[in-house]
C-alpha cells in the first residue's frame, strides 16, 4: 500500500492503481464520459484530467487523465485545480458545439457553468460522442462487430462497410451502455433489429415473452456452458420456477421435521 | 555463400573492389522515386543495351549502377560519371550515345547536360562544386547516390555490416548502449529523445521478449528523407536495427513503412531476403549467438500512425490510435512487451557511430544536438531537395547557401519547419541555429525535418489554415480536444481568411489552443495549434489586416482581393484564353476588363500575363 494526497487529504491505495478509481472511492466528483467499469480505460473524453505534482518536481505540475494514470507513492493530486476546471469547461464547450441536442452533454456542461457554446455549433451534430464504450464492450464480449470508422471530425461508430455486421449477435451491450442513448434498436413480433441486422428472439416456453436473440443464446451456450434451454425461459418464469422449487423444499423440510 | 564470420565480409569487400576496379569508369544513375518518374529506368536500360550491343572496349554493363536518391530531384534524372564526378542533369535516353562517346570513352564534358547555377547562370561540371551539395555533410545519406540500392555485396564493399561484426564480436550490449549514449544521438523522428537512454531503459525492463521497430511512416507533406533512405540504402537501416536489437536483447524487428512507398517496400524486402539467404538475418548471425529477424509491416497512410503508440497498435493489427504514454513503450510497447522504436534516420546513423566512434560523432553539430540532420528543403527556394547538414547550421545558410536563395529574387517571408505541427519563423530568426532545442524555444520544432520556404506572396493566415486543415483531416479523432478543438480553430481561420473574423476570435483561438495543448492525448494534439500560435506570434499584423482592414497583404485570400487590369495591358488576349470562367473580355490590342462577378480569383491570368498588367489588391 502507498499514500497519495488528493485535494489535501492523505489517502491509502494500491501501488499502480488508477487514480480515477481512488478518486471515486473517496467519493470525489470527477466527470467522465468515456469511462466504463467493465472495459479498459481509453482516455478519450479527457474530462477526468487532474493536476498532479510531487514535492521533488519543484513546483512543476502535470495534467493527466486520472483513468489511465497509475498512482505512485507521494503523488499530490488536485481534482479541481483552476486549470483543470478551465480545461473541463473548454472540453464541455467543444462537446456542446458538436452535440447541441444531447441532454446528457447539456446537463454536464451546465454543471460546469457552460450554458451555451462559445464555439461554432455543428449543425448536423448527432448524439454520438465517440466515447467508444460500445466498441470496447463489443470487443470485450468477444464479438468485435462494430468499430470506429474513419478519423478526425468524420469519425463514427459503424459495422464493417456499413453492412449488417456478420459478427453481431444482438446482445445489446452496445445500446444498453451508450451514455447518450444514441444507439437505436427495434423490437417486436419476436424479432430484434440493430445495426441493420435482424434477429430472431428466443421465446419463453412458459409465458411466451421473448428473452434474448437466438444467436446470443447459441453463443452463450457454446462459449459459456450455459444450456440453451436456460434461455427458453424468461427471467420472471425462472424466478417463479425457483420459488416453486424453494416452496417444495420448505414443505419437504417441514414434513421431515414433523 | 553463407556469411558466417566477419572474415567472410572482408573477403566479399575485397573481391567486389577488385571486380569493379577492372573498369575505369562508373555510371551512377539515380533511381529514386523522383528520377524514376522522370524516366531513369529507361536510361539504365539504354545504357546497358548500348554497352552490350556495341561491345565497347573496357566497358561492361556492370559499370551501370542504379543508385538511391541524390536529393536533387527537381534536376532529375541525374547521371554521374565516376571517378571524375561529372554531374549531368535532366538526362534523356537520346543523350546516352553522346555520353558514351564523349564522357565515357574520352574525358569530354557535355555542356548542355551540366547543371546551371540558378544564382549566376554558370554551368557547373562536378557535383562537389554545386552549392546544393557543397555545404552538406552526408552521414545518414552517405551511400545514397553512390552505391546500388539493392546489391548486398556492394553495401559490404563500402564497409557495410562492419559495425555489426564489430559489436557482435568485440562489444558487449552495454558497451554498445554506452557508445550510442556518448555519441549524443537523438531520435530523428522529431521528438529528439536520446537514443542511448531509450535503449538503456528498454534493456533494464525484465522480459523474455523485446522488440525493435523502425518507424518509416513518414507522414509530413513534402517530406521524403526516410523514403529516400529506405529506397536507396536499405541495408544501412537493417544494420542499424540489428545493432539496436543486439544492444537491447531483441530477436524480432519490424519496419513500419507506409503503403505509399512501394519502392521502399520492394527494396527493403529484397535487402531482407538477401540477408536471410546469406545468414545475416536469422539464427546465429556471423557465427555468434545473436539471432534476429525482421518483418515489414505496411501502414495504410494515416499520419497519426507515425506516432509511436498508434504505430504499435497498427503493427498489431488494431485501429491506429495513440494511447496515453504514462507507461512508456520501452516498458510496455508492441504486444505489451518492452519495445525500442526509432526512426529510419536514427538507425542509419548507428553503424557510422560504431565504426568511427562516439567521440567523432559528438564533435559534429552542437553540444546538445550532435551529428547531422536530413531536411527536405522545399517551397520558394531556387534549389529544392533533400539535404543533410550538421546540426547548428543557421536557417540562413540552409536557405541561401544550399537553397540558392528565394525564387525570382523575391523577399523572404517565413520558413516553416517541423512538418504540419511545426511553426513558421520570420526573417528575424534566420540566424537561428537549427537544432532540437533552439527550434522548440522559438515556438517551432525540428520534427522529422520538413522545411518549407515562403516568399512575400504567401499569406501567413492561409498557411496556418492549410496546416490546420491537414491536422483536422489527420487527427485520429479519439480525444476531444484534438478532434473538436482543431476543427474549431480551422473554422475560425476560415472565417478570418474570408474577412469575417473579429479581434475576439484571436483571443478565443489562443485560449482554445492552450486547452488543446493541455488536454490532448498525443503529440498530434499537443503540437496541433503550433502553426496557428507561431504565426500569430510573429505575424500578428497580417491577422489584424485580415480582420480590421479586410485585406490580404499577400494577395492570396480570394474573398479579400480583387483582380484589375491596368492601363499597360497590350491586349494580347493571353489572359482571356487562360480564364476558365470567361471573366475577362476585350479585343485584340485593346485593354481587357475583368467581370468581378465572374472572377473566382484563381490567379490563372496573372500567371500568363507577360506585362505585369494585372493588379491584385
Amino acid at each position: 500500500m502507498i499514500h497519495i494526497t488528493i485535494n489535501g487529504k492523505v489517502v491509502e491505495c494500491k501501488d499502480g492503481e488508477m487514480l480515477l478509481s481512488v478518486i471515486r472511492r473517496e467519493r470525489i466528483d470527477v466527470p467522465t464520459l468515456c469511462h466504463h467499469e467493465a472495459v479498459e480505460p481509453s482516455g478519450a473524453c479527457r474530462l477526468c484530467t487532474v493536476e498532479v505534482t510531487k514535492p521533488e518536481w519543484d513546483g512543476w505540475c502535470d495534467y493527466v487523465t486520472s483513468c489511465l494514470y497509475p498512482a505512485k507513492d507521494g503523488l499530490i493530486v488536485n481534482t479541481h485545480a483552476p486549470k483543470v476546471n478551465e480545461l473541463r469547461k473548454s472540453i464541455l464547450d467543444m462537446y456542446l458545439a458538436r452535440h447541441p441536442k444531447s441532454l446528457k452533454i447539456k446537463q454536464l456542461a451546465a454543471d460546469y457553468g457552460v450554458l451555451a457554446t462559445s464555439l461554432e455549433t455543428v449543425v448536423d451534430g448527432n448524439n454520438c460522442i465517440l466515447c467508444t464504450i460500445c466498441t470496447r464492450i463489443c470487443d470485450h464480449m468477444g464479438f468485435s462487430a462494430i468499430s470506429t470508422v474513419g478519423r478526425g471530425h468524420g469519425k463514427e461508430v459503424a459495422p464493417p462497410l456499413d453492412m449488417a455486421p456478420a459478427d453481431c449477435v444482438g446482445c445489446l451491450a452496445c445500446a444498453k451502455n451508450c451514455p447518450t442513448d444514441y444507439i437505436e434498436y427495434e423490437t417486436g413480433n419476436g424479432r430484434l433489429k440493430i445495426w441493420n441486422k435482424e434477429f430472431e428472439m428466443v421465446a419463453c416456453t412458459v409465458c411466451g415473452k421473448t428473452t434474448v436473440t437466438k444467436e446470443f443464446a447459441e453463443h452463450l451456450s457454446q462459449q459459456r456452458d450455459i444450456p440453451f434451454e436456460y434461455f427458453e425461459k424468461c427471467d420472471e418464469c425462472h424466478r417463479k420456477e425457483l420459488s416453486a422449487t424453494m416452496g417444495k423444499i420448505a414443505n419437504w423440510e417441514r414434513e421431515v421435521r414433523s | 555463400m553463407q556469411i558466417d564470420s566477419p572474415k567472410k565480409l572482408k573477403d566479399i569487400q575485397k573481391s567486389f573492389t577488385e571486380k569493379s576496379s577492372k573498369y575505369p569508369k562508373k555510371i551512377l544513375i539515380c533511381c529514386g522515386t523522383g528520377c524514376l518518374a522522370n524516366g531513369a529506368m529507361k536510361l539504365v536500360d539504354t545504357f546497358r543495351d548500348t554497352i552490350k550491343t556495341k561491345k565497347i572496349k573496357n566497358m561492361s554493363v556492370e559499370m551501370v549502377k542504379e543508385t538511391g536518391c541524390h536529393g536533387f530531384c527537381e534536376q532529375g534524372p541525374l547521371v554521374i560519371i565516376e571517378p571524375d564526378g561529372t554531374f549531368y542533369t535532366k538526362v534523356k535516353a537520346k543523350d546516352i550515345d553522346d555520353i558514351i562517346e564523349k564522357s565515357l570513352k574520352k574525358d569530354e564534358i557535355i555542356e548542355k547536360l551540366l547543371f546551371e547555377n540558378p544564382v549566376d547562370g554558370n554551368k557547373i561540371e562536378k557535383y562537389k562544386n554545386i552549392s546544393f551539395f557543397k555545404h552538406q555533410e552526408r552521414i545518414a545519406l552517405r551511400n545514397l547516390g553512390k552505391i546500388s540500392a539493392y546489391d548486398l555485396d556492394e553495401y559490404i564493399s563500402v564497409e557495410g555490416y562492419k559495425a555489426l561484426a564489430k559489436v557482435l564480436t568485440k562489444m558487449k550490449p552495454d558497451e554498445v548502449i554506452d557508445e550510442i549514449t556518448k555519441s549524443g544521438l537523438r531520435g530523428r523522428g522529431g521528438g529528439g529523445f536520446p537514443a542511448g537512454r531509450k535503449w538503456k531503459s528498454c534493456k533494464a525492463i525484465e522480459s523474455d521478449v523485446r522488440y525493435v521497430i523502425c518507424n518509416g511512416d513518414e507522414g509530413d507533406p513534402g517530406a521524403f528523407m526516410d523514403r529516400s533512405i529506405m529506397e536507396g540504402d536499405p541495408h544501412a537501416v537493417l544494420e542499424g536495427m540489428m545493432i539496436a536489437a543486439y544492444a537491447v536483447g531483441a530477436s524480432q524487428g519490424f519496419i513500419y513503412v507506409r503503403e505509399e512507398y512501394p519502392l521502399a517496400v520492394t527494396h527493403l524486402e529484397k535487402a531482407i531476403s538477401d540477408c536471410e539467404k546469406v545468414g545475416l538475418l536469422g539464427d546465429k548471425i556471423l557465427g555468434t549467438d545473436f539471432s534476429f529477424s525482421v518483418k515489414i509491416a505496411r501502414g495504410a497512410g494515416a499520419f497519426v500512425c507515425g506516432e509511436s503508440s498508434a504505430l504499435m497498435k497498427s503493427v498489431a493489427g488494431e485501429v491506429g490510435e495513440p494511447r496515453a504514454k504514462y507507461v512508456r513503450s520501452v516498458e510496455k510497447g508492441l504486444y505489451d512487451k518492452p519495445t525500442v522504436l526509432n526512426n529510419v534516420e536514427t538507425y542509419v546513423n548507428v553503424p557510422v557511430i560504431i565504426n568511427k566512434g562516439a567521440d567523432w560523432y559528438a564533435k559534429i553539430g552542437t553540444k546538445k544536438s550532435t551529428g547531422t540532420k536530413v531536411f527536405s528543403l522545399v517551397g520558394k527556394v531556387r534549389n529544392t531537395g533533400l539535404i543533410e547538414v550538421p546540426m547548428g547550421i543557421t536557417l540562413r545558410e540552409i536557405i541561401y547557401d544550399i537553397g540558392g536563395g528565394i525564387l525570382d529574387n523575391r523577399p523572404f517571408k517565413a520558413v516553416q519547419t517541423g512538418g504540419p505541427s511545426g511553426g513558421c519563423l520570420p526573417e528575424a530568426m534566420l540566424d537561428l541555429p537549427v537544432d532540437f532545442d533552439s527550434l522548440t524555444e522559438v515556438g517551432s520544432m525540428m520534427g522529422s525535418g520538413g522545411m518549407i520556404v515562403m516568399d512575400d506572396k504567401t499569406c501567413i493566415v492561409d498557411v496556418a489554415k492549410y496546416f490546420l486543415s491537414f491536422l483536422v483531416e489527420e487527427s485520429c479523432g479519439k480525444c476531444v480536444p484534438c478532434r473538436e478543438g482543431l476543427w474549431q480553430l480551422h473554422k475560425m481561420l476560415e472565417k478570418i481568411c474570408a474577412g469575417k473574423g473579429t479581434m475576439e476570435d484571436l483571443d478565443k483561438m489562443e485560449k482554445l489552443s492552450e486547452n488543446i495543448i493541455r488536454g490532448s492525448l498525443c503529440g498530434l494534439g499537443t503540437s496541433g495549434p503550433n502553426p496557428l500560435l507561431s504565426t500569430l506570434k510573429y505575424f500578428k499584423d497580417e491577422y489584424i489586416a485580415h480582420i480590421k482592414d479586410k485585406t490580404c497583404p499577400a494577395g492570396v485570400c480570394p474573398e479579400l482581393i480583387t483582380y484589375e487590369i491596368l492601363d499597360n495591358c497590350t491586349g494580347c488576349m493571353a489572359c482571356i484564353s487562360a480564364c476558365s470562367f470567361d471573366a475577362i473580355s476585350g479585343k485584340k490590342k485593346e485593354i481587357h476588363t475583368i467581370d468581378q462577378d465572374k472572377c473566382t480569383k484563381c490567379g490563372a491570368c496573372v500567371t500568363v500575363c507577360n506585362y505585369d498588367s494585372i493588379l491584385v489588391s
